[in-house]
């Protein structure tokens, strides 16, 4: 795996994450947003699921991200005076990364390089959603027209 | 230097932190959602890692689970934001920090 | 000879890289990737000045006079003078626009469109980069566009720009399902996400004359003829160019652009133009295939361009015959026929594959196709009643 690679994708995704966390523009930081997830997908690329990486561009970059922005677009107000920031979240989310990075390095047999390069190709997965994973698939399904019918359902205009 | 299994958990934590700051110190319910999403796809990226750097050949599970896990992330993404509208409407606005009644 | 003349591209960029062959594999990767997309930019960016140019001319025939004839000869050299005229334009930026927004969106929307043209066959062998999910990529990439239309319409600072933006969204984003969707019967009859598979799956002739394109069969007329009008509507195309149109909303999300930043949203359209066209020929008329079996001496990718040439000439010719639509009845055309037809579509391809692609296997998909067609229309009828139509000619 290049490391060159994984460097240039790890600071631009972290710096877009970050950018999205604290930027007080509202739209800036959708963007950003986007931004990061098409450097999560790049991970995904690395780590040889190219379709994962695809079905992430499409779906958080393609839809996620364009959804953010009409919501935005729809709940504005005249007077732009965003809300403010609590450092307070600044304390715990430090605190979970101390954790979690405490628990990553007394863990052992982490340190191992990757295995010999992988290719997971669409047939197999789609072979294994057809076969293994037929229930979840099902009812990913259902809970996607679920969430596609309460959301209409929720936005529309209650008919005086 | 090729990275390690603990790179990614590392990078993975990272970002999941970034998105627990985003979700938790931001007042506007967008920005929370922005934290929220963050945050399901660091745990998606550790299901790849994992995945990448388990015994070979690996059954594809790690993969299936994220492909799972990015559609109910939109679902629930999908949901949330109209609820944030719906919200609007009947509050004015959107600072989380304002909407504290249970009476409509 | 036509063999030679045929892979004549692919054998050139192997001579260019044989001397790179003891060096790293990562520089002849790269050196292989760079002459790829600078054969790729190369051809499609004359093909856009080509095309900038006769489409004006064929609009001033369909409309009874004459294109641009003044400068060079016929007007062959409209387009160099039109680009000498967007390079010195002056670049006007409200003040109160956002600066890096309004400066990203046209470079993004022009980066989006040129990517999905990589995944294309252009020829035997000649698909500049061969992914695995090649189809899944072409519409990921594509549907990056929506963000770079909210970029520029925010981003100017004017309310105009931000209402032509939202309708360019929506209208964008309700023809991505019928556009994907058309898709899946293709992918499921072939079983491949690659693009090269499904060219691959049309070859063949039956009786020497009639080739296996998915376009001649039942599902596959009709899912060509849904692709094609979701691509009319993903380029803002009239009939569909609300977006765009200046009797509309002035210029839509593109108003307070000027000069180059303009032609780099123009040049974006046509290239989307290009890789729904070229997508259009891959999925249906069977890529770089001949029609003919005698006619397979012509080397392939004279055959994908000209295919691709008659789709462009088609997007033309309805730009310069139908009216714009509203922007209501855009989207109820998408959510209440072309959706439905889309999974009409599919279902017929089932029934075609597992039929076994016999004649009884032609006979039910046509019957799922018609049947769906005739109840949506039944379904869907206003019951308005139209005057009988007169026509003024000009005298």
């Amino acid at each position: 795996m290049n490391s060159v690679a994984f460097i240039a994708l790890a600071v631009f995704t972290l710096a877009a994450a970050l950018a999205a966390a604290l930027l007080p523009k509202l739209v800036h930081a959708a963007l950003c947003f986007a931004a990061a997830f098409v450097g999560v997908a790049g991970f995904y690329f690395l780590l040889g699921a190219e379709f994962v990486g695809l079905v992430q561009i499409f779906v958080y970059v393609g839809a996620v991200a364009v959804l953010i922005v009409f919501t935005i677009l729809l709940t504005r107000r005249e007077t732009e005076r965003e809300p403010g920031f609590h450092w307070s979240g600044l304390l715990v989310a430090g605190a979970v990364f101390a954790g979690l990075v405490w628990a990553i390095v007394k863990t052992g047999g982490l340190n191992r390089a990757a295995p010999p390069s992988v290719t997971l190709t669409v047939r197999q997965i789609g072979e294994a959603l057809m076969t293994d994973y037929v229930w979840p698939l099902q009812c990913v399904g259902l809970v996607l027209t679920a969430a596609l019918i309460g959301a209409l359902v929720l936005v529309m205009e209650e008919k005086r | 230097m090729t990275p390690m299994l603990s790179t990614f958990l590392l990078l993975s934590a990272a970002l999941f932190c970034i998105g627990l700051l985003a979700a938790l110190s931001r007042r506007h319910a967008i920005f929370i959602l922005i934290g929220i999403e963050m945050m399901l796809a660091a745990a998606g990226l550790n299901f790849i890692a994992f995945w990448r750097f388990g015994p070979q050949p690996a059954p594809p599970t790690g993969v299936m689970v994220t492909i799972f896990a990015i559609a109910i992330a939109a679902a629930e993404a999908a949901v949330g934001l109209a609820l944030v509208i719906a919200v609007y409407r009947h509050y004015r606005t959107t600072n989380v920090d304002q909407i504290d009644q249970l009476k409509g | 000879m036509t063999g030679f003349l045929d892979q004549i591209f692919v054998l050139a960029k192997a001579r260019v890289l044989s001397p790179l062959a003891h060096g790293p594999a990562w520089l002849s990767a790269l050196v292989s990737s760079l002459l790829s997309i600078g054969l790729l930019l190369a051809v499609f960016l004359s093909l856009f000045a080509a095309m900038s140019l006769f489409e004006r001319k064929i609009l001033g025939r369909i409309q009874n006079r004459l294109g641009p004839n003044r400068v060079g000869p016929f007007g062959l050299l409209q387009p160099a003078a039109d680009g000498i005229k967007m390079l010195i334009k002056e670049d006007v930026v409200p003040w109160r626009a956002d600066k890096v927004v309004h400066f990203l969106a046209p470079i993004l929307m022009a980066a989006t469109a040129i990517l999905t043209l990589g995944i294309i066959p252009y020829g035997r062998n000649m698909t500049p980069f061969a992914i695995d999910g090649g189809i899944l990529f072409f519409f990921a990439i594509g549907s990056t566009t929506e963000l770079s239309v909210f970029m520029a319409g925010w981003g100017s600072n004017n309310k105009f720009s931000m209402l032509g933006a939202m309708r360019a969204i929506a209208q964008m984003i309700s023809y991505e399902l019928p556009l994907v969707i058309t898709v899946l019967p293709v992918v499921m009859v072939v079983g491949s996400l690659r693009p090269d598979a499904i060219v691959a799956a049309q070859a063949g002739y039956s009786l020497g004359i009639l080739p296996h394109w998915f376009v001649f069969t039942p599902w596959g007329f009709a899912a060509f003829l849904l692709f094609f009008i979701s691509g009319l509507v993903e380029s803002n195309r009239t009939p569909f160019d609300v977006p765009e149109g200046e009797s509309e909303i002035v210029a839509g999300h593109m108003t307070e652009y000027s000069g180059f930043k303009y032609a780099t949203f123009f040049q974006a359209e046509y290239f989307g133009m290009f890789a729904i066209s070229g997508l259009a020929v891959t999925l249906f008329l069977g890529g770089w295939h001949a029609p003919i079996r005698v006619l397979e001496l012509v080397p392939s990718y004279l055959w994908f361009f000209g295919k691709l040439g008659v789709l462009l000439f088609v997007f033309i010719w309805i730009r310069g015959t139908l009216p714009r639509t509203r922007v209501d009845q855009v989207m109820a055309f998408a959510w209440k026929f072309m959706l439905p037809m889309a999974f009409a579509c599919l279902l017929a391809a089932a029934v075609w594959h597992y039929g076994g692609r016999r004649w009884i296997g032609w006979l039910y998909s046509l019957v799922v196709v018609g049947v769906a067609y005739l109840a949506l229309g039944q379904l869907l009828q206003t019951g308005k009643r139209f005057a009988p139509r007169t026509y003024r000619y000009a005298e």
